[in-house]
């Protein structure tokens, strides 16, 4: 299997400012299955990454554009989006 | 395409005038304008500045549409979302609905709006008079206003 940065996350509203990034291509590392386990992995990368993953189950999660919930697989996905909830209209 | 993403203006007229050009079978057109408002507790409003998720964003609204389609019979949707920075009076969004009679074309622009504000990939941030800045909080009361379209499937 090839290796490299193989997945695209990004990150809007609050989370891109406390994270101080937009987008990144990333290797997930070995062991992460779920949403959840993204977002706890996150939440290890530094001050700033710490911050904005203090409370989880705040975040919201998009993979390939499409809203999911923490338990949902992450096989397969291309982009996977970290928010706020949504304030729109 | 009847679902725009835009830094312009729109005009509600015009609009009106576009979706319903030459056809004589639209009983009703509901639209519904949402505004920027001045104040925000209590404090004085300076700019709204509107993010969005390019592509997931276009892709809600779409499924939204579809969605109106089903459940009422319609002639027409159109919505239009603003997004960048925006000042207090400005329109943020439009949703414009057109059918036989107005019964649909009222609850379909409701249901609309209840949907785009709970899914659709926005997020304001407001800066205000006083030099402060801040995301605004989603509302439990939005969430409440789905809840009544879903108990209807």
């Amino acid at each position: 299997m090839a290796h490299g940065p193989d997945i695209t996350l990004r990150y809007f509203a609050w989370v891109r400012e406390k994270t101080g990034c937009a987008e990144e291509r990333v290797t997930l590392p070995a062991g992460i299955e779920t949403v959840a386990d993204v977002l706890s992995w996150l939440g290890t990368r530094g001050p700033e990454f710490e911050d904005a993953f203090r409370k989880p189950g705040i975040i919201r999660t998009a993979i390939d554009q499409r809203h999911v919930k923490p338990d949902t697989a992450i096989a397969g996905a291309r982009e996977i989006a970290f928010f706020p909830p949504v304030t729109g209209g | 395409m009847t679902v725009r993403v835009q830094s312009d203006d729109f005009d509600v007229a015009s609009e009106i005038e576009v979706l319903t050009k030459g056809r004589t079978d639209i009983g009703a057109v509901v639209t519904f304008t949402g505004l920027v408002r001045g104040s925000a507790g209590g404090r004085e409003l300076v700019t709204m500045t509107l993010e969005h998720y390019p592509g997931m964003t276009e892709a809600e609204l779409e499924a939204v549409e579809a969605d109106a389609h089903r459940r009422w019979p319609l002639q027409a949707i159109l919505i239009v979302h603003r997004v960048g920075e925006l000042r207090p009076g400005a329109n943020i969004v439009l949703v414009v609905t057109a059918s036989p009679h107005r019964h649909a074309a009222f609850q379909a622009a409701e249901f609309l709006m209840d949907y785009l504000k709970t899914r659709a990939p926005f997020w304001k941030k407001e800066t205000f008079a006083d030099g402060a800045a801040a995301w605004v909080d989603a509302r439990e009361s939005d969430d409440e206003a789905l809840q009544r379209w879903q108990s209807q499937e």
